[in-house]
């Protein structure tokens, strides 16, 4: 047992009854209070990973300990301390939203007076109070999303797991989904989430793990892994188009059109001379971005690197 | 221990609500069609087919009929219920949850129960209209109820744990319960059946229900009560048994 973790698992494996090997001995831990990203591409054995340490999957051999509590001697330990949001929508869509809720804090053993209250707290908290007697299947797919939260909460979990909890949402719900994560995180609620937003990771974690092909090839925290770049594309957008390219030694520039430049950096080097070069020569930039999000890069080096 | 109890609690009433809320589907189709059959089978017919077991045939037909309805609304409530949670994946709000595989049972089995008896009970009104009962054992009646009700629901359940379609939910009840039903002496006794036919019934579950209901509230049996019970009794133990181990094994439900 080893309470410091808020997840632990080692020597974990899954083989499908088709053969399929979907996780081969994955060794993972993951801190208290952590925000924590696990990344892999289609297929690499996040959903199976997950789905094992919610209960929903039977492993094949290996340990996994929530907070302490081993899934094989305190099952109902571990998933007391687990609040999931699936990526499939899967509750009931013909009941109604509180319905679901309330439904969702009587299986955990919560009294229906109290649930009424966390209810209430939790679907106020995600905007979906004035929907609650709407029967699911008439909610949007943002809305079905945050119910999935609200029930994965009610019980009060130590561990939230979502699985890419922001597929299909607009912006905007994205940008209060990320908000209201990380109050919840600073409050003291441990996160993993599994996201194909990359930039979402960037954004939300600070520890990070990549699966693929059933193995672990990546397990760091985000600045780390980040620092591990050596260069990076920038795209500039200037104010006049270029007629030439303006040569600035030391950097590799290149013309996207007349009014962006390509320009790799690596990381040694500095933008300020960059800047103070291109101003000699007359060329106004207006604003910068990167060419690729800088975890998708590394991302696709890794996987890169692992497949050979 | 009250965690367990609470999360008990809230399977049931969701699963009781679940066929309150549609009661057009689920209550009111075994009043109409038990209505009809006591109407052709027990006055129109019934008449000219005289006594069975020193009773009028309606009479006769009475206690079996109420059962059939508690058997196949026992079943269904479960099959269908546990199905769509399966297809919905809803069921995933159970699995995740601290609740134990016999809690998740007995919630079930207690909505098919809930069901069979509100459905039983709907007839037995309706019977009242033509059948003039004079109940022998309330209390023997009630327990052949529950116990059959809580038969059929696990069977149900069982069902619905290796169901993968719709059709899936529909065989049992079309191909082994309802022979089995129409075979279990609901519309006759078995002492008309030859020597050979009467052992075979003998391995008919239903018929030992049927007789005990009949014993309840009539206080006649083709058969030993006792022995009725005992066979009930195993048989719930078996299917309970089955239905945990699946649930143990995660078959149906966990990949």
């Amino acid at each position: 047992m080893n309470p410091l973790f808020a997840l632990s698992i080692s020597d974990l494996k899954k083989t499908y009854r088709g053969g399929h090997e979907a996780l081969k001995d994955i060794n993972l831990t993951v801190s208290e209070g952590e925000f924590f990203a696990l990344l892999g591409p289609n297929g690499a054995g996040k959903s199976t990973a997950i789905g094992i340490i919610s209960s929903l999957v039977t492993k094949s051999s290996g340990c996994v300990e929530v907070f302490g509590h081993d899934l094989d001697r305190d099952p109902m330990g571990a998933r007391r301390s687990i609040g999931l949001v699936p990526q499939e929508f899967n509750f009931n869509q013909f009941e109604p939203v509180e319905e679901i809720v309330l439904n969702q804090a009587g299986f955990y053993g919560i009294s229906r007076r109290e649930a009424k209250v966390r209810a209430e707290a939790e679907l106020r908290q995600l905007d979906l109070w004035d929907k609650r007697r709407v029967s699911a299947r008439d909610l949007s797919g943002g809305m079905k999303r945050r119910l999935m939260i609200a029930r994965a909460l009610v019980h009060r979990p130590r561990l939230l797991i979502l699985d890419e909890p922001t597929a299909g949402v607009d912006v905007e719900i994205r940008n209060s989904m990320w908000t209201f994560l990380q109050e919840l995180n600073r409050q003291g609620t441990t996160v993993i989430l599994t996201t194909h937003y990359l930039e979402e990771a960037e954004a939300l974690c600070r520890q990070i793990a990549i699966i693929s092909h059933g193995h672990i090839v990546e397990n760091a925290t985000m600045a780390g892994l980040l620092s591990r770049l050596h260069e990076e594309a920038l795209l500039l957008n200037l104010r006049a188009p270029q007629e030439t390219l303006p040569e600035v030694e030391g950097f590799a520039l290149r013309c996207v059109d007349r009014c962006t430049l390509e320009v790799t950096i690596k990381r040694e080097q500095s933008l300020n001379r960059l800047f103070q070069v291109l101003d000699q020569a007359g060329v106004e930039v207006m604003s910068m971005r990167n060419k690729k999000n800088r975890l998708e890069q590394l991302f696709m080096n890794l996987l890169d690197a692992s497949e050979s | 221990m009250m965690r367990y109890w609470t999360a008990f609690q809230t399977i049931l009433i969701k699963e009781t609500m679940r066929f309150v809320r549609i009661w057009p589907q689920t209550v009111l189709p075994a009043v109409v069609t038990t209505t009809l059959y006591f109407i052709i089978f027990g006055k129109l017919m019934g008449e000219r087919i005289g006594d069975m077991a020193d009773m009028s045939y309606i009479e006769f037909i009475a206690p079996g009929m109420i059962l059939m309805t508690v058997i196949t609304n026992s079943y269904a409530n479960v099959v269908s219920s546990f199905y769509s949670s399966k297809f919905q994946r809803h069921v995933e709000e159970l699995l995740v949850s601290p609740v134990p595989n016999w809690v998740i049972l007995a919630g079930y089995v207690g909505g098919g129960i809930a069901r069979g008896l509100s459905v039983g009970i709907a007839v037995s009104i309706v019977s009242a209209f033509f059948v003039d009962f004079q109940v022998y054992s309330f209390s023997l009646g009630l327990l052949v109820f529950v116990m059959t009700s809580a038969v059929f629901a696990t069977a149900g359940f069982i069902n619905a744990v290796f169901a993968n379609s719709f059709d899936d939910i529909s065989i049992v009840p079309i191909f082994v319960l309802t022979p089995l039903t129409y075979l279990g002496g609901v519309f006759y006794s078995i002492d008309l059946l030859p020597a050979f036919w009467q052992q075979v019934s003998l391995f008919n579950p239903i018929l030992y229900m049927v007789n005990a209901f009949r014993y309840g509230i009539y206080g006649v049996s083709d058969i030993n009560v006792l022995w009725a019970f005992f066979i009930m009794a195993g048989f719930l133990a078996l299917l309970l048994g089955v239905a945990l181990y699946l649930l143990r094994q995660g078959i149906g439900i966990k990949s």
